[in-house]
């Protein structure tokens, strides 16, 4: 298959509309599918900024909403939002890609439609809960009904249930569309990814007294999903973009995609050993762990050699420049953000100081956000450019793209400042706290009062509130790009 | 187009991909088994549940380098002595409470969690309970009325009321006694413990 503009055509029968207008005519099925994902994604991304800002708030200001929404319940909605709304993006941008990879329209479109409805439901029931019930007593019927209490998978069982039911039907469609279609590379790496994505999932379902036993199956949901499976999910993505943005071959995006999945599970897997440093487990994992997470930038690296080469040899060329912009965006923040920052502080003997404090903080923000808030972006971006009925959408927009490229430098300057002011605060923590202090709650106060983590926590509230304003623009630019644009789509196919 | 070198080729790769993912899975199998089969309660590294009736120590190991929970004498919590059933019993309503509490969105347990309150691994050595003696009481106190015995230490962050009962508050401490005494391989580094009796 030749790479170059999108071949998939509006369902037969569509009616024909103005170019620039925002046309559910202009998609095909499974595309139609795919804006729903993305708006409500965009909307959990907002809700995910919201709380962030209003916990990063109570940092400075314990006294806001104590006993109404205190902290653990702000914090627990801002990671929770963001694990949705980036499954939303991941989901979405499956559903929009599928059929033009697979070359043949969704198997199941009605099965999508309500598994969409219903994800979006149970996602509305469980922060509903969380806001308003927030916690309940000692017992099983509040693991199952309220909160499971655990770190980034807090969700009720009986979500995690909705939560597998709907990634098996995801799968099935997925699997079921490929199979009557065609297979390729990156079709092959998709779908077992995908099963990879959905059986770890069932490592965190679970209830035990043993916290050690408790936290080994948590990491292999948090670890096994964030450090490998969600990173060649997007590997899939960004190759499928760069072949429809820049008009790469596909011999050589299919290549890259086996080198990284190489490179990403021979560290990753076993990098999974940096988690398993001071939770109970054995010694060994103190050499394991940290051999092979040291590792895990490797890959990293890859990705951003392929993206900037890809780009260099096409000299820019790209029929969505926005698009290109964050799949570059990707490039580079996955490499600083999951692999620089990662590897800062992956080998035990910095471990032990900086685990559990504002490093990891630090870490985590920048990683989530260059990983993978970028590549969905860029996948909105795809989206909107059909929607809007395959417009222009490289150089020389009718505003200048003034709002697309200040959104990116907003969101990316609230980033890298929330990052810098977490890991001054992470340095300060680790020092005064853990190697100076012992490690007790007075020293963890101690290093909680100095001023150098105080100044650092106001300044991550200032660049949080540029992520904000970054986010509203980016929101704005989505609702307005390409509207009223009468040029078609820019022919990167020569 | 140029012929493609075999070191580039995308069959060679696809073979790596696979080779390499089915082996390192297949490690972390293995080691998953060994794992699992050393973290389980009663081993070396994470003690039975029973260990709540006795003290627990946190001493430099000098040949491993870093400190470890030393098991010592008989010191019942809340002064009952517990058979093995009652004792996990005990711990797992404190696990329960924790989980449904929402503590990890405040707290770190063995380092995990958020970080706008103190890590809770040691929080049954910790010397800000002032004594042994009085250990145990200002710990049910202070879960049952966060509020009222506030113990910011100058942040003004106080733990919310978390609507906790006196059973429930009594497995809180269990686990944290129960936590304190699994081998974290040194972590956290150079805790200063709260002074027991038979410290030397």
């Amino acid at each position: 298959m030749s790479a170059g503009v999108l071949d998939v055509t509006p369902p037969a029968g569509a009616r024909r509309t103005e170019a620039g207008a925002l046309d559910m005519a202009h998609l095909s099925g499974g595309q139609r599918v795919a804006v729903r994902y993305f708006v409500v994604a965009i909307a959990l991304f907002l809700a995910q900024i919201v709380f962030g800002v209003l916990a990063g708030l109570q940092f400075v200001y314990p006294e806001l909403f104590y006993n109404v929404l205190d902290f653990s319940v702000n914090r627990m909605v801002h990671i929770n939002a963001m694990v949705v709304w980036l499954l939303f993006g991941f989901i979405g941008s499956v559903y929009w890609l599928i059929e033009d990879e697979a070359g043949t329209e969704l198997v199941g479109l009605r099965l999508a439609q309500a598994n969409f409805w219903v994800l979006t439901g149970a996602v509305t029931a469980v922060v509903v809960v969380y806001l308003f019930v927030q916690i309940g007593p000692g017992t099983q019927a509040s693991i199952w009904l309220i909160n499971e209490g655990r770190e980034y998978i807090e969700a009720p069982r009986w979500a995690d249930i909705g939560i597998v039911a709907c990634m098996l039907a995801f799968f099935y469609n997925v699997a079921a569309t490929f199979m009557k279609g065609r297979w390729s590379g990156i079709s092959g790496v998709l779908v077992l990814d995908l099963v990879a994505l959905a059986g770890l999932y069932l490592a965190g379902t679970f209830y035990t007294t043993n916290i050690s036993v408790d936290q080994y199956w948590w990491w292999w949901v948090i670890h096994l999903w964030v450090e490998a499976t969600w990173e060649v999910l997007v590997g899939c993505i960004m190759a499928w973009g760069l072949m429809h943005t820049l008009g790469t071959s596909r011999r050589i995006v299919t290549t890259w995609l086996y080198i990284e999945v190489a490179m990403m599970f021979g560290s990753g897997i076993l990098g999974l050993g940096h988690h398993y440093f001071w939770i109970g487990t054995p010694e060994y994992w103190l050499g394991v762990g940290g051999f092979f997470s040291a590792l895990e930038p490797i890959p990293l690296v890859a990705m951003v050699v392929h993206a900037v080469y890809d780009s260099g040899r096409h000299g820019f060329r790209s029929s969505n420049h926005p698009a290109l912009a964050w799949f570059i965006a990707h490039a580079f923040g996955n490499f600083f953000g999951a692999g620089v920052w990662g590897f800062m502080q992956t080998l035990p003997q910095i471990n032990l100081y900086t685990h559990g404090t504002q490093w990891s903080s630090s870490h985590g923000h920048l990683a989530f956000f260059g990983a993978y808030v970028t590549i969905n972006i860029a996948m909105i971006y795809m989206a909107l450019q059909r929607w809007r009925g395959n417009v222009w959408m490289s150089g020389g927009l009718a505003d200048g793209g003034w709002k697309w490229k200040w959104s990116l430098a907003l969101l990316h300057v609230g980033i890298v400042g929330m990052t810098i002011a977490l890991l001054i605060a992470g340095y300060e923590q680790s020092f005064v706290e853990r190697a100076v202090g012992g490690s007790t709650w007075s020293a963890y106060f101690e290093g909680q009062t100095h001023p150098w983590f105080v100044q650092a926590m106001h300044w991550r509230n200032f660049f949080g509130y540029v992520m904000g304003i970054g986010l509203l623009l980016l929101i704005w630019d989505l609702l307005t790009i390409g509207r009223g644009e009468q040029r078609p789509i820019k022919d990167i196919s020569q | 187009m140029d012929a493609v070198p075999w070191w580039s080729s995308e069959s060679l790769w696809r073979k790596i991909a696979i080779w390499v993912t089915a082996v390192m899975a297949v490690i972390l199998i293995f080691l998953t088994f060994d794992t699992v089969a050393k973290i389980t309660a009663g081993s070396d590294r994470v003690p039975a549940y029973s260990v709540i009736n006795q003290r627990i120590y946190y001493r430099l190991d000098r040949d491993r380098g870093y400190q470890v929970p030393v098991i010592g004498s008989e010191a019942p919590l809340f002064g009952a002595a517990l058979g093995e059933e009652d004792a996990e019993a005990l711990v797992n309503l404190g696990k329960l409470t924790v989980q449904a509490k929402n503590c990890m969105n405040c707290h770190t347990l063995l380092g995990n969690g958020a970080y706008f309150a103190p890590d809770l691994t040691k929080a049954w050595l910790d010397p800000a309970w002032a004594s042994e003696a009085v250990r145990e009481r200002l710990m049910i106190d202070f879960l049952l009325d966060p509020e009222a015995n506030a113990r910011t230490f100058g942040t003004n962050r106080k733990m919310p009321h978390l609507e906790i009962t006196e059973a429930e508050a009594r497995g809180i401490v269990a686990f944290l006694k129960w936590m304190s005494a699994i081998d974290t391989n040194g972590f956290p580094a150079g805790f200063r413990p709260i002074r027991q009796e038979g410290d030397q």
